[in-house]
């Protein structure tokens, strides 16, 4: 499988994260490319939530939390650009499925809203256009005033990416979106994943090798250093990466030895 | 050793049982009974003397207690709307900073940390003092010190002050209940902090702060011994909130103690006891009303 180079849309140099005293990222640099699906992997506790967090600055909402090194997108410091203009352009979807306690037409209209958009007809408009590209049109097209509660498990989630989308983001990132999920949510989020890779930048956090390998173009393996810090230990395209893996650790976590 | 069962100890075993059973089964009828006597003496003395005449007319006033009870329904409503308008922005606002604010701030500031701990337990000991102490502080400083004498203003003031730490405890409970990952969802499609705190959290929740503004409408209707001292007792219908005036409650007090018209006041205790009825009714059913709408069931 041959892909041809995207240009970078998120290009993370030397980036260190540290909790108080705690380091949780150690020394990370990648490149993410533009309209690619990147899943990162690695065990638990190796800190690939905080690095998905790190995108768009979630993690200043926990005090003590200090960075070293940069994160780029297009090229711009992320902690040189307005937190909420940020947030618009990389939207997040979570491991559970956390819609309002809302109604599911105010659930995707909320970021719009929240963002300044008033006129009804143009709100209607973004709603129906988000929750399409959600695949989840169909199924609530005749019930947008019930509470978003009131779906299932994958209709949820797919709800969430909706409300993500309706910011037009530029970046989604997706911490373990399935992990929550039964198989056949999880089949559906995944092609959903292929379709929205061609206007948006995915970063996904799996726990889920196989769907690592079904579903990304491109995967990096985290590990735990010694000390606990997270570190990158390779990355690459998903292909060669779980194929022909260059590290022995890669290896032997791919083929389930440890983690 | 082999555990045997044996029939003695099994019948031992009933026994007891029985016994322990009927001790618990006889405290629970005879609350029950108190509870019932009590009410139900109120509601059968008052009901004698209650009719569409008693709650349309004035009181007369007077040592003899004659006339109705109508400006006293009023007054009640004009002062538990004044209270409540007056403490809800005010407790729900100190909630609010409490837990979205200054949960954050204190984790880097150690001053405004002790601080915080200081008003904490200041609002759970404010919750536990007699109302009358209240009563007396608003004397001082709304009747006599700002010169309100006694009218609705002071009574609403010091009142608002009596319900103010119910109001602060119930939101914060109900704001730390509102799960993160509500907050966390609005933030990352970036929402400022305020949007997040007025468009997400408050909404859900609701139902807490909804519960503790009724129970604090119950406490005002209920409450005499604060507005004996700040609302003075005038059985006329005020004008306005510099008005004198006279609460269901206050008027209970008043024909009990200064009348010879005990049937009366047993009357205007009946009203007062439906309406906080009525009023833990509602509680149960907006709670419940609210959560399932939240929750999309209908």
């Amino acid at each position: 499988m041959t892909q041809k180079t995207k240009p970078t849309k998120l290009s993370v140099k030397n980036f260190n994260l540290f909790y108080g005293n705690f380091q949780a990222l150690q020394e990370v640099s990648i490149d993410i490319p533009t309209h690619r699906i990147t899943a990162i992997i690695g065990p638990s506790g190796c800190g690939k939530s905080t690095f998905l967090r790190s995108f768009n600055r979630m993690n200043d909402l926990i005090p003590n939390v200090k960075t070293k090194g940069q994160i780029l997108i297009d090229s711009h410091n992320l902690y040189d650009l307005d937190i909420v203009a940020l947030r618009k352009r990389v939207g997040m979807v979570f491991q559970r499925p956390n819609p309002f306690p809302k109604s599911i037409f105010d659930n995707v209209a909320f970021g719009p809203r929240a963002h300044g958009v008033r006129d009804k007809l143009k709100l209607q408009e973004i709603v129906e256009h988000s929750l399409r590209g959600a695949a989840l049109w169909e199924e609530v097209k005749d019930i947008l005033d019930k509470s978003g509660l009131a779906l299932s498990g994958g209709q949820q989630q797919r709800l969430c990416i909706a409300r993500a989308l309706a910011v037009e983001p530029e970046v989604i990132l997706m911490d373990e979106p399935a992990s929550a999920l039964d198989p056949v949510a999880t089949l559906r989020i995944e092609e959903l994943m292929q379709t929205l890779k061609e206007h948006y930048t995915i970063v996904i956090v799996t726990h889920n090798m196989q769907q690592a390998a079904r579903a990304s173009d491109y995967t990096a393996f985290f590990n735990m250093a010694e000390n606990r810090a997270g570190y990158l230990v390779e990355h690459g395209s998903t292909n060669q990466l779980f194929v022909n893996p260059k590290e022995k650790l890669t290896e032997d976590y791919i083929t389930g030895r440890f983690g | 050793m082999q555990l045997e069962i044996t029939t003695e100890n099994l019948a031992y075993q009933k026994t007891v049982q029985k016994i322990a059973f009927g001790g618990l089964w006889l405290c629970g009828v005879l609350v029950l009974m108190m509870l019932a006597w009590v009410v139900g003496y109120v509601l059968i003395q008052g009901g004698q003397v209650i009719d569409l005449k008693f709650l349309t007319t004035k009181p007369a006033g007077g040592v003899s207690g004659e006339g109705g009870m109508s400006t006293t329904i009023v007054t009640t409503i004009y002062l538990v709307t004044l209270t409540i308008s007056l403490a809800t922005p005010l407790g729900v606002g100190a909630a609010i900073y409490l837990t979205e604010y200054a949960a954050e701030a204190q984790k880097e500031n150690r001053l405004l940390a002790i601080l915080l701990q200081i008003s904490r337990a200041g609002v759970e000991t404010l919750a536990g003092v007699p109302s009358i102490i209240f009563g007396l502080f608003g004397f001082a400083l709304f009747v006599s010190f700002m010169k309100f004498k006694f009218s609705l203003l002071s009574a609403g003031l010091s009142g608002a002050c009596l319900i103010l730490p119910v109001i602060i405890r119930t939101s914060e409970e109900a704001l730390l209940t509102v799960p993160r990952a509500y907050r966390e969802g609005s933030l990352a499609l970036g929402a400022t902090k305020w949007q997040t705190i007025w468009q997400v959290v408050l909404p859900a929740a609701m139902p807490g702060v909804v519960t503790g503004i009724i129970l604090s409408v119950g406490r005002i209707i209920a409450e005499t011994a604060v507005f004996w001292v700040t609302l003075g007792g005038s059985y006329r219908l005020p004008k306005d909130v510099f008005s004198s005036g006279r609460t269901m409650s206050l008027h209970v007090y008043s024909l009990a103690t200064e009348t010879r018209a005990f049937d009366k006041a047993m009357g205007t205790a009946f009203v007062l006891i439906i309406t906080i009825v009525i009023l833990n009714l509602s509680i149960t059913y907006l709670s419940r009303h609210l959560a399932a709408r939240s929750m999309g069931k209908n």
